[in-house]
């Protein structure tokens, strides 16, 4: 039976893969957007995430609000430590969240120009962040015995965990454009499906190249995995889902191929969370100072609350936004609500 | 400049500027929820309008709200790791808690309610307004439980040097939760009902829009009277009892009670200074501060003298800021009292004095919660969590002093940029009013067949 801090780190795992998977293609479509040039197919594109971004960011927020529910030390060391990078995130993320509302509203094509620049910039920089901050874990912090971050802002810019940034920011791009690919007709439909089969070439690559690397910098990480059936299981699965994906492209079968790199991303974090647990936050200072989930938690009666919480209330969220998006289903189509 | 100082800036910064929109979504989302059922139940193409119209102007605020709250909920780990590691066993869960029952739903329904009007039945449309409103109302309960536990922790044990739950039901449901919560909202909807008002006011005024003008005026004057009265009593009212019961010196602070009286008097205006603590040009009346907080004419109020001098709040500020509360309160409930009469009496519509009253009155009851904000938090200086952690401990002891003036410099800016983009869009919006909607669309037409 799994304890709960187990449980938590679980869960807390889960919200992070919603968000991926999730505010993933908003975030590719945003990048998208910045290199498309028609008004009419930066609408399509606005319009295919519009209605359902903000619900996908709620899962950054919740998920921000698990862990420090459930590993406060984590919550506080790590975004302390990661300080800038998380302004900047920040900055992103209200550049995203207000570009689309004024965007619409002044019908002024420089007006439109510069919203569709800040919402392009809010899309791209929050990958990018992400990956290198995950790179930054998986390679380990540096953490002291009293569990605080030593290191700087510039040492977080390490070559690792910019590939992890990059590799992060292709594989949303996929995401993202076979989300599109859905959601669009005619040649955006087109362009997107072509950007979709190069960013998977891209992303395989890099997959590749990070796996290679990972090995290198944390070894750690991969002690004793093989035998763990978990990482088998996860591993087959993303490595089908991978070549399933081209395959589902071929055919036109979209949601295949949407389900396909939702699978590709899920899985991936999967790995990365098998191969890091017990730990939170490795420290590079010296790895008995790690954060841990049991080191780093809070109290049984936190957790089980907090448990119960979880039960009651995500089932529901699952149930009405899955309602919401089937509302939303098919083509864009232009009219009186869109904006 | 100590980092402690620029980290507590930044946070009034931050929350003060988070706090200019969600009353205003609060409040709105509910006469949306209003106007729209009444254009729905009616088939009243006017009603309808206006909430459509007004519903526009939600989404507006609301993104706003939600672009400066998504700072805040990353900004306790960022700026008070040490706040964070102390009380995360208790604090974390309503910040998660509202994420899983409120943010969710506020934020999956409102694309609904925006996004959806031609594609769902017009019974689902309202309710997904109903669920915003429902959603943003919840989530104040949730993040106001978490404030309230620092003001008035309890269901907790100090254990390994942090607080740890001893009782959920305690936690969520301290002593100062209800009251909180209930003013707090009440304020929000008070923030709508001007809103609403101010911005039929200037149809009026200008002749526009007279229909949708005068049904919201109806609406918001009837709404804004009775949550404006309920603000003072009862649910000013209870809170400032339950301040006066269980953080006497925050009272003390806000009611400008220097010495320990019995029978102590209210003051209705004064001039603070705090070296000498002491008011300047003080106009009181007796013996009714005792009655107010305690029922009894003749109870005794601690005064400032009866506390330890390192753990008194700052008085100025808080003196000012509670009093400026309480006279916009009254203001509030005069103006809406004459208007009513006014559409009684039936000269609201050319009555441009009050008119203008009301136009200029929007940002009013914004401005009441900013400073009753400012009086409680101010007022529990200098703990962080009352009695338990002082401010001065609770900053993270990595962030250095240029770290957070350079954030405070880049928040600045962007706030600035936001809250001038916010307002001139606002102004766009309402100048172009209900009906360009329609134009709009075909224009928008056009450009899919061009
Ligand atoms: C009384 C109500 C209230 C108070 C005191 C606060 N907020 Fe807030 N917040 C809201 C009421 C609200 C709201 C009404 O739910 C939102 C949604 C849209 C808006 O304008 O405000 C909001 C948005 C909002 C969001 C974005 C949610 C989304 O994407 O849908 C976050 C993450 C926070 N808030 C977090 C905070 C934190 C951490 C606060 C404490 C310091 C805080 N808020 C104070
Ligand atoms: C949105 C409405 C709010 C406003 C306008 C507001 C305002 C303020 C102000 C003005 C300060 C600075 C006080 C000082 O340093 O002298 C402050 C501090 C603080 N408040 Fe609030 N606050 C709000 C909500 C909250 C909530 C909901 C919480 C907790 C959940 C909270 C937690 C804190 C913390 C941790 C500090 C920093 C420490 C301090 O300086 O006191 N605030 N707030
Ligand atoms: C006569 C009328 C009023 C009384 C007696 C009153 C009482 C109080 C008291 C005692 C506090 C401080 C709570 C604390 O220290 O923790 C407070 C805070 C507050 N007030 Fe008022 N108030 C009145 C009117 C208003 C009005 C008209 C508004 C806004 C429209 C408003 C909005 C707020 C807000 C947002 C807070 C901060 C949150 C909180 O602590 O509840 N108040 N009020």
């Amino acid at each position: 039976m799994m304890d709960l801090n187990t449980i938590w780190f679980v869960l807390v795992g889960v919200l992070i893969t919603g968000y991926a998977v999730l505010d993933g293609f908003d975030f590719g479509v945003g990048i998208l957007h910045l290199f498309t040039e028609n008004e009419r197919e930066k609408r399509v594109s606005l319009n295919a995430i519009g209605p359902v971004w903000d619900g996908n960011e709620v899962w950054l927020l919740t998920a921000g609000g698990a862990l420090f529910a459930a590993f406060p030390v984590v919550y506080a060391t790590v975004f302390s430590g990661f300080y800038i990078a998380l302004m900047l995130l920040l900055l992103a993320l209200i550049m995203r969240a207000v570009s689309m509302e004024f965007r619409s509203k002044v019908d002024n094509a420089k007006w439109r120009k510069m919203w569709d620049f800040a919402f392009g910039i809010g899309s791209l920089l929050p990958p990018v962040l992400f990956g290198v901050a995950i790179g930054n874990i998986l390679h380990g912090l540096p953490i002291n015995e009293k569990g605080i971050f030593t290191g700087s802002f510039l040492a977080l810019l390490n070559p690792y965990s910019i590939l992890i940034g990059v590799l992060s920011c292709v594989m949303f791009i996929m995401h993202g454009a076979i989300y599109l690919a859905m959601k669009s007709q005619n040649e955006q439909h087109d362009r997107s499906m072509s950007v979709a089969s190069k960013a998977w070439v891209a992303f395989v690559i890099l997959y590749v190249i990070s796996t290679l690397a990972s090995i290198v910098v944390s070894p750690f990480l991969f002690e004793g995995i093989l035998k763990n059936p978990l990482f088998w299981i996860l591993f087959i699965l993303m490595t089908l889902s991978i070549v399933f994906l081209p395959l589902a492209l071929k055919l036109k079968r979209l949601s295949y191929a949407f389900i396909s790199s939702s699978v590709v991303i899920a899985s991936m974090i999967g790995l990365m969370a098998v191969s890091l647990f017990p730990r939170l936050v490795p420290s590079v200072t010296d790895l008995s100072y790690s954060l841990t989930v049991y080191n780093s938690s809070s109290t049984g009666r936190t957790l089980s609350t907090m448990l119960i919480v979880a039960l009651l209330g995500m089932p529901l969220v699952i149930l009405y936004t899955a309602f919401i998006y089937r509302v939303f289903k098919g083509k864009v189509t232009i009219d009186e609500g869109s904006c | 400049m100590d980092a402690v100082f620029l980290a507590r800036v930044q946070f009034a910064m931050t929350a003060g500027f988070h706090f200019l929109f969600p009353p205003v979504s609060i409040g709105l989302a509910w006469l949306v929820v209003i106007l729209e059922g009444m254009g729905w139940r009616k088939n009243n193409l006017v009603y309808q309008k206006a909430g459509k119209f007004f519903g526009k102007l939600l989404a507006l605020t609301f993104a706003v709200g939600v672009a400066t709250g998504i700072v805040m909920e990353f900004q306790f780990g960022t700026n008070w790791s040490e706040y964070s590691k102390f009380v995360g066993d208790i604090f974390g869960a309503p910040l998660a808690a509202e994420g899983v029952f409120a943010f969710f739903l506020e934020s999956g329904f409102l694309g609904l309610y925006l996004f959806g009007r031609n594609r769902v039945s017009k019974g689902v449309h309202w309710f997904s307004a109903l669920m915003v409103a429902f959603g943003s109302t919840l989530s104040a309960f949730w993040i106001i439980v978490a404030n309230s536990w620092q003001q008035t922790p309890s269901g907790y044990i100090i254990n390994n040097n942090r607080a740890e739950l001893s009782s959920f039901y305690d936690a969520v449901f301290n002593p100062s939760t209800l009251p909180r919560y209930f003013h707090t909202v009440d304020a929000a909807l008070m923030c709508g009902a001007f809103f609403v008002a101010g911005i039929s006011a200037y149809y009026l005024l200008n002749k526009k829009h007279l229909d949708e003008a005068r049904a919201s005026m109806k609406v918001a004057v009837i709404f804004g009277l009775i949550v404006s009265l309920l603000e003072v009593f009862p649910f000013g009212h209870t809170h400032a009892q339950q301040v006066a019961r269980t953080q006497p010196e925050k009272f003390a602070a806000i009611e400008g009670l220097y010495t320990t009286q019995q029978g102590a008097p209210v003051v209705l205006f004064a001039i603070p200074s705090s070296k000498p603590p002491e008011l300047k040009a003080s106009l009181e009346v007796p013996k009714v501060l005792s009655w107010l907080a305690f029922g009894d004419v003749n109870a005794s109020v601690k005064g400032l003298n009866d506390f330890p001098k390192d753990e008194i709040p700052p008085l100025e500020l808080t003196f000012i800021s509670f009093h400026t509360m309480v006279a916009l309160g009254m203001f509030f409930i005069l103006v809406l009292l004459w208007a009513l009469y006014a559409i009684y009496r039936k000269t609201l519509w050319q009555n441009r004095p009050l008119l203008k009253i009301l136009l200029w009155s929007i940002p009013l009851p914004v401005i009441a919660c900013q400073v009753g904000w400012m009086a409680a938090e101010v007022g529990r200086q200098p703990w962080i969590v009352y009695r338990l952690l002082k401010t001065q401990m609770a900053a993270s002891v990595t962030v250095g002093a240029g770290e957070i003036l350079f954030s405070i410099i880049l928040f600045g800016l962007i706030y600035l940029a936001l809250l001038c983009l916010y307002i001139f869009l606002l102004v766009k919006e309402v100048k172009n009013g209900p009906e360009h909607d329609l134009v709009n669309h075909t224009e928008k037409n056009n450009l899919v067949e061009a």
